[in-house]
């Protein structure tokens, strides 16, 4: 075995994960550390799971920890991979193990309650963690899936002491112009909206719904919504002459801030998401066009799209709408245009879209150091969202010729195609979910 | 005095005997009650096709007259909904622009009653969120336009479908030059 690879299991408590985006407080996780040569990723073998829905849940664990971007996957199927079970209560036999060089054995086990999860340190030969977990009766439902998605990101937490980002969705517009919900893996996309258009959905920070730019009726309304299709409500507190476009709620959930232009100019626009109180306006009159705005975890400032200056650049500015202050200023030098920014979760960066030789491409920039790092170069790529592990960024991405939702891993620059159905675009990720 | 009275014997001879011949003696008029209806009616029918005749002259000429007034009067909403078209990331009027509207004034102008919606579009460059704003401003510009040329602003209403509402698809720039336009519709009721 090679030694980088070794594992030195190293118990670590890991504060609870942040409460930035509202997120209930994780479980305290044990870190099992592992060292291995930088650069790497550890090796999992996931062994197969006995039972009916054994092998569907086998490969959602699987396909979420290879999502997830930290871990390399063994494959191993069929005969070979079922004779490493081990049988009646048996420990598993770590000398058969070996060969494949995994870090971790991940042994999952179906139970009248739901399914019991064993993370197996393959160097120290011994049983690392083990849980057990409730997954609910609706076998291959959008609710079981959640759960076992919670399950992947809980083994995520034990190996590397961070959640991943697998027990969550992804709000976009399709391509018939509404607004639609797919699990983080691509499964169980549906359609959420009948508005005359829907778009830039945007979610609540606790994940019961979202907020969204709608037509209806010829005109521009602010539309707020439940999960359940049909469940819009129009927010009747904004004007509905002009335009009410990009809404974002802030972190606490108690406001939605959104973009309305009129005559005057499109501004920054603060409203109760309960409807109570008349909007205030954050963006000086006559300060060109604002739109696009992206609160910081902490609710205190947001990155927005404004033409202040001539061409689109990115501004930060408080809540209330003071101290704003240029970001990017690429626009004014190269005549490119910058736009749709997204803070990520953990604050520590903002994700945009950057005309980059004619085309937009997507960029994330650091905040602390100014620091930019180009994550595509093919087709057009647009409308960047975070995952809530601030690790992925969901986009829209013209590179197969169709507008489709991709991910990337920011570290790594792997690609995922996300949607199947053309057209998707304007993608908003969800928070950890709990359903 | 001889020679003249012959001559008027002669010809009033001539004319007697003249009309002897044709005029045959008058006899009490055999028409039965049934025949007086007839030619009463025969009669009436051709008082009743004269009127009838002159009611659809008359009415051919009111419809005419209708459908030149509707005829100008699509010609000035024509002249009122006709589509403007802007330059690449622009808001300014061009000249065409200008010509465009300039026709339009006199149009609203006799028409005060006639309320009209401005919607901005843009073509699929550059971020869509931000073209809903492109598309809005060059709404507006027009709508500024109008109203510096007399139209009450109360009349005009603006908004913006940004490249969410392609006149032409294709992604080139005559595609894109049809694209970045605004439209103006009549406004009734409530839109």
């Amino acid at each position: 075995m090679n030694s980088s690879r070794r594992l030195l299991w190293i118990l670590t408590l890991v504060p609870a994960l942040s409460v930035a985006r509202g997120q209930e407080p994780q479980p305290e996780g044990v870190r099992l550390a592992l060292t291995y040569a930088p650069g790497t990723r550890p090796a999992v073998l996931v062994l197969p799971v006995e039972g009916a829905e054994g092998d569907s849940v086998r490969a959602i664990l699987q396909r979420d920890l290879d999502f997830d971007d930290r871990v390399t996957l063994i494959a191993l199927d069929g005969a070979a991979a079922r004779a490493l079970v081990p049988r009646g209560g048996a420990e598993l036999d770590f000398d058969r193990l070996a060969p494949f060089g995994a870090a971790a054995i991940i042994e999952a086990r179906l139970t009248p309650a739901g399914l019991t999860v064993r993370v197996h340190d393959a160097a120290a030969r011994k049983l690392a963690r083990s849980a057990d977990f409730t997954l609910p009766v609706d076998i291959y439902g959008a609710g079981w899936r959640m759960a076992l998605h919670g399950v992947s990101d809980a083994v995520g937490l034990w190996i590397f002491g961070t959640r991943g980002a697998a027990q969550s969705r992804v709000l976009f517009t399709g391509g018939d112009g509404q607004v639609w919900v797919t699990d983080s893996d691509g499964a169980g996309a549906r359609r959420l909206t009948s508005a005359d258009l829907a778009l830039s959905p945007a979610w609540r920070p606790d994940g019961s719904g979202f907020a969204f730019a709608g037509v209806s009726r010829g005109r521009w309304r602010l539309g707020v919504s439940g999960l359940a299709a049909g469940s819009t409500r129009w927010l009747g507190s904004i004007p509905t002459r002009g335009i009410t476009i990009t809404p974002a709620f802030s972190p606490d959930g108690r406001s939605v801030v959104y973009a309305h232009g009129d005559e005057g100019g499109t501004n920054l626009w603060s409203a109760s998401g309960s409807e109570n109180g008349a909007p205030r306006r954050l963006t000086p009159a006559r300060s060109g066009d604002n739109t696009s705005p992206s609160f910081d975890p902490t609710g205190r400032r947001i990155v927005f799209t404004s033409g202040r200056a001539g061409r689109p650049d990115l501004y930060i500015m408080d809540a209330d709408g003071t101290n704003a202050q240029p970001l990017t200023t690429s626009s004014l030098a190269s005549r490119s245009d910058n736009g749709s920014p997204d803070w990520s979760p953990d604050g520590l960066r903002v994700a945009y879209q950057s005309q980059i030789g004619g085309s937009f491409q997507i960029v994330s920039l650091a905040l602390r150091d100014r620091s930019s790092k180009q994550h595509t170069s093919d087709g057009e790529n647009e409308d960047p969202s975070w995952s809530p592990d601030s690790r992925h960024v969901v986009f829209s991405s013209t590179r197969t010729g169709v507008r489709q939702l991709w991910i990337v891993d920011t570290e790594s620059g792997r690609l995922r195609q996300l949607t199947r159905s053309a057209g998707a675009r304007l993608p908003d990720w969800s928070p950890i979910l709990s359903r | 005095m001889k020679t003249a009275t012959l001559v008027i014997c002669a010809v009033f001879g001539l004319t007697v005997a003249g009309c002897g011949k044709k005029i045959k003696p008058l006899a009490p008029a055999p028409v039965s009650t049934a025949q007086a209806d007839s030619i009463e009616r025969a009669r009436q029918q051709a008082v009743d096709d004269s009127l009838r005749a002159l009611r659809e002259r008359e009415l051919e000429r009111q419809r005419q007259a209708a459908a030149l007034a509707e005829a100008r009067e699509a010609e000035a909403i024509a002249l009122i909904t006709g589509t403007v078209y802007f330059d690449y990331d622009q808001s300014a009027l061009s000249a065409e622009a200008r010509a465009t509207l300039d026709a339009k004034v006199p149009a609203l102008q006799a028409r005060p009653a006639f309320r009209i919606k401005i919607t901005g579009h843009t073509d699929e460059r550059g971020s869509s969120e931000y073209n809903l704003a492109l598309g809005l401003r060059r709404a507006a510009e027009l709508k500024a336009y109008l109203v510096a040329n007399g139209i009450d602003a109360a009349r005009i209403d603006i908004s913006s479908m940004g490249e969410e509402r392609p006149a032409a698809q294709g992604s080139n720039e005559a595609a894109w030059a049809l694209n970045r336009r605004a439209e103006f519709v009549q406004v009734t009721g409530e839109q």
